[in-house]
């Protein structure tokens, strides 16, 4: 991965694949259409959806000017302003057209955000996703034998409404949870973003690097632990 | 570039539209009707589609194919439960079904191709150029086999699928061409077979599907069948009568079933009216408003539950929602509009036909893709999720439901046994965690190099393209070579049926129309054959004895053609025998001149 495209701070244009247009191998600018023959390019995949999306590796996007440059690079790429054209750039057309789809859809939440960060900078996020907060841990055993209780037990009955104000409060206790990791995670975004801007080579800068990627990582982790619970609790007491 | 027409391909119903100075028009038929009814009737001279063909539904219900979409893309078994309502006969080979008319039986997109072709000859008729390029509507929550049989049946008709686009965009965008529309709209659409709802959210001429949802079996047939349902029970208990054994008395109450209820929609009561079979005499039964909507209350309620969903999906609740737009003849219902208004909190908008709205946005679509309108784009998302099976036949999400489309995924693959040189992959599409409970879509087998377990590395890419049409490619990530991959689709037609069915419709085509010639030239060769022998018997004395005798040659010239095949041969001799008859046809008239003035005055002549 090219790291100077993350310490540019304006957004820029959409990269390349190559250097050369595939069609009149005259040389590429850095634009999605080749100047001298007008051909449509393939975007790279090996960028990443936020040089894709010409924005800098950071965690704070504007929604606003994400969609924007969005519907922009849709207009550019989709099929339907190809069907007129050849097969070789109908095929790119489709390919960058879902290229940047997921790159969107990717950018656009910024817990998913997050995490891809995350996989870029740190490796893959996908096999620690789901541990428990190491706090919670006893909680949320004794949440689960509740649960189960809660779904052997008579409906309308006595015990079954005691049940369901148990688990209501642990809702709430949850739900209150997960809203503080967001706003931790809000926290380290900003941390993130501020060293990148710096710009720093310092040892010290590695090293509130790694720190802020290990602790979003666990915040991240959590969070969906906290979160799969939540959504199973709701759908069971309703 | 040659024109491209959009198309409604509906349950009840389809429609032709072309783009016209920047207004999408509908285009009508020689009897001013804009819809052409989706029904097709093999009759002794043929197979004949549309109004026609509507006729035929009580006259020869077994032979007459209506509601066909409802088994696009689908096996037998997935319409175990209705079959009961059809009163064709379909059967099942390889997956399909397939139906059964006379000696012959047609697979679903067949029937559908026939459809299409009317509506193709109708559109060449009065644009004056041949048509081949379309751009067809489907419900929005098609999967992917229904999706590929729409596609077949635009092929089997000769028409290159340009696009399949839903039909609840296809409708915002000719709302949004019309009323440049911005915010967040929810489009209701309940046609005759199926229900969608897609929330759209548009901005500076983006059409954005931020999620759809819906249910490919419900629509207005179905609340036409709550109706026929009381109507056939009713029969039963007052005159001891069950018409399942009459399929043309069911077509019957079937069609008075959905005139009542569109009766309903404007009157507050109507009576039914039926002819009972073996001189029973007439059924009549008083109907509310109220009674039709108690009976039908529960399947709009059904239509509720996928728009909460959608919404959900989308991240918004109904105060979120600035406009709603209805679409489909069912959404006249004044219980529907009810319902949607509840929900949603706004009145709305049914300022376009809900009949046509479809094919107009298909013909701004049509447009959009041979490069006249430019400013208007669509970007729409896949249904239903699409996944792979697992280890313990458990669905892995490959791309989620409601993600923009064209949409693009990457799964590596590998092998657990040393020298294994396959992997078997089937391909899912559905919301619920065993893949037994999705749809089954393909299977198809990777081909993996004999190495030792683990170390071939082959990357699936599967993508689905602006159609919502899934495509699989396989390349070695070791050797850098692509695989090519037969997808085996498990509920579709192959290529090379589909191959296959076009070559039998052009000649079917053919036979069709020299059927026809043949026919027409034998009736005419039979009607001069008998004016000739009577010209023959009254006036014999009149003419040569020559011209009588090269009469006779003629006229047995002329029988013996007639029992042939060849119309050509037939006209030949047909017009030999009117050129030998000719003296004899002058002869005969000279003398009814002659006789008819003998009994005149003179006066009365001049």
């Amino acid at each position: 991965m090219d790291h100077q495209h993350t310490h540019s701070a304006s957004p820029r244009e959409l990269q390349m694949a190559r250097s050369m247009c595939w069609h009149c191998q005259s040389e590429m600018s850095g634009e999605y259409f080749c100047e001298r023959c007008v051909k449509v390019q393939p975007v790279s995949k090996e960028l990443d959806y936020f040089t894709c999306m010409g924005f800098p590796r950071r965690l704070t996007i504007d929604p606003r000017q994400l969609e924007t440059k969005f519907y922009e690079l849709s207009r550019a790429f989709h099929p339907d302003f190809f069907q007129n054209k050849s097969a070789e750039e109908q095929t790119i057309s489709l390919s960058n057209s879902a290229l940047l789809n997921t790159a969107y859809r990717t950018l656009r939440d910024p817990i998913e955000r997050a995490e891809y960060l995350l996989d870029l900078e740190a490796g893959s996020v996908k096999q620690i996703r789901n541990s428990p907060p190491a706090d919670l841990f006893e909680e949320i055993l004794e949440l689960q034998d509740t649960l189960n209780e809660y779904r052997a037990v008579e409906q309308t009955s006595e015990a079954e409404s005691t049940l369901r104000t148990k688990l209501q409060s642990e809702r709430n206790m949850l739900e209150q949870r997960q809203r503080n990791m967001e706003a931790a995670l809000q926290q380290l975004f900003v941390q993130w973003d501020a060293l990148q801007d710096r710009g720093e080579a310092t040892s010290q800068a590695r090293a509130e690097r790694d720190r802020i990627l290990k602790e979003m990582r666990e915040h991240l982790s959590n969070r969906t632990y906290v979160k799969n619970i939540v959504s199973d609790l709701v759908s069971t007491i309703g | 570039m040659a024109r491209i027409v959009g198309i409604d391909l509906g349950t009840t119903n389809s429609l032709v539209a072309y783009m016209a100075d920047g207004h999408p028009l509908v285009i009508p038929g020689r009897n001013e009707r804009t819809m052409v009814p989706s029904v097709v009737a093999m009759t002794d001279n043929g197979l004949i589609v549309g109004d026609a063909a509507k006729e035929h539904l009580t006259r020869s219900p077994e032979r007459t194919v209506y509601s066909v979409k409802r088994f696009m893309g689908k096996s037998l078994e997935d319409v175990q439960g209705e079959l009961a309502y059809f009163p064709y006969h379909l059967t099942e080979q390889g997956g399909v079904i397939r139906i059964k008319l006379g000696e012959k039986t047609y697979s679903p997109p067949q029937i559908s191709a026939m459809i299409l072709k009317e509506l193709k000859q109708r559109a060449e008729a009065h644009l004056g150029e041949s048509i081949t390029k379309a751009v067809i509507t489907v419900p929005a929550y098609f999967n992917d086999s229904q999706r590929q049989a729409t596609k077949d049946a635009g092929m089997i008709a000769g028409l290159e699928v340009l696009r399949i686009i839903n039909e609840p965009t296809a409708a915002s965008l000719a709302y949004g061409l019309q009323q440049k529309t911005q915010g967040t709209i929810a489009v209701y659409d309940l046609g005759g077979g199926t229900f969608d709802i897609s929330i759209l959210k548009l901005k500076n001429g983006i059409f954005e599907v931020l999620a759809t949802n819906g249910d490919t079996h419900l629509g207005g047939d179905d609340l036409d069948r709550q109706l026929a349902d009381l109507f056939v029970k009713e029969i039963r208990e007052r005159y001891d009568l069950d018409l399942n054994a009459y399929p043309d008395h069911m077509q019957a109450v079937r069609l008075e079933a959905e005139q009542t209820k569109v009766r309903l929609s404007d009157a507050m009561k109507t009576t039914a009216t039926l002819d009972l079979p073996d001189g029973k005499g007439r059924y009549e039964r008083d109907l509310t408003r109220d009674q039709l909507e108690s009976l039908t209350m529960n399947l709009v309620e059904r239509t509720l539950g996928p728009c909460r969903l959608a919404l959900k999906d989308a991240g918004l609740t109904p105060n979120d929602i600035d406009e709603v737009v209805l679409v489909g003849g069912s959404t006249r219902m004044p219980l529907v509009r009810q319902r949607v208004q509840e929900l949603f909190g706004k009145t709305p908008h049914c300022e376009l036909n809900p009949d046509e709205v479809v094919a107009l946005g298909a013909a701004v679509q049509a447009d959009i893709l041979s490069g006249g309108t430019t400013d208007m784009l669509l970007l729409d998302v896949t249904p239903l999720s699409l996944g792979i099976e697992t280890m313990g036949g458990v669905m892995s999400s490959v791309i989620r439901r409601n993600t923009t489309i064209p949409a693009g995924a990457k799964e590596m693959f590998t092998t657990y046994v040393d020298g294994q040189t396959g992997v078997d992959i089937h391909i899912l599409q559905g919301e619920r965690e065993l893949a037994k409970d999705n749809r089954s879509l393909a299977r198809f087998r990777l081909k993996m190099p004999p190495l030792p377990a683990g170390v071939p590395r082959i990357e699936v890419t599967f993508l689905i393209d602006a159609n919502g049409i899934l495509n699989v490619l396989a390349k070695d990530m070791r050797t850098g070579q692509s695989q090519s991959i037969e997808v085996k689709p498990s509920y579709g037609l192959s290529d090379s049926e589909v191959e296959r069915m076009i070559e039998d419709s052009f000649k079917f085509a053919a036979d069709d129309v020299s059927a026809r010639k043949l026919i027409e030239a034998r009736l005419e060769a039979g009607a001069l054959i008998t004016t000739t022998e009577k010209s023959l018997l009254e006036g014999n004395h009149l003419i040569a004895s020559d011209n009588i005798a090269a009469t006779h040659t003629a006229l047995a010239a002329l029988t013996a053609a007639k029992d042939g095949t060849d119309p050509r041969a037939i006209r030949a001799r047909m017009a030999d025998l009117e050129q030998a008859a000719k003296p004899l046809t002058v002869a005969l008239l000279n003398d009814s001149l002659i006789k008819g003035l003998q009994g005149k005055k003179v006066s009365e002549v001049t």
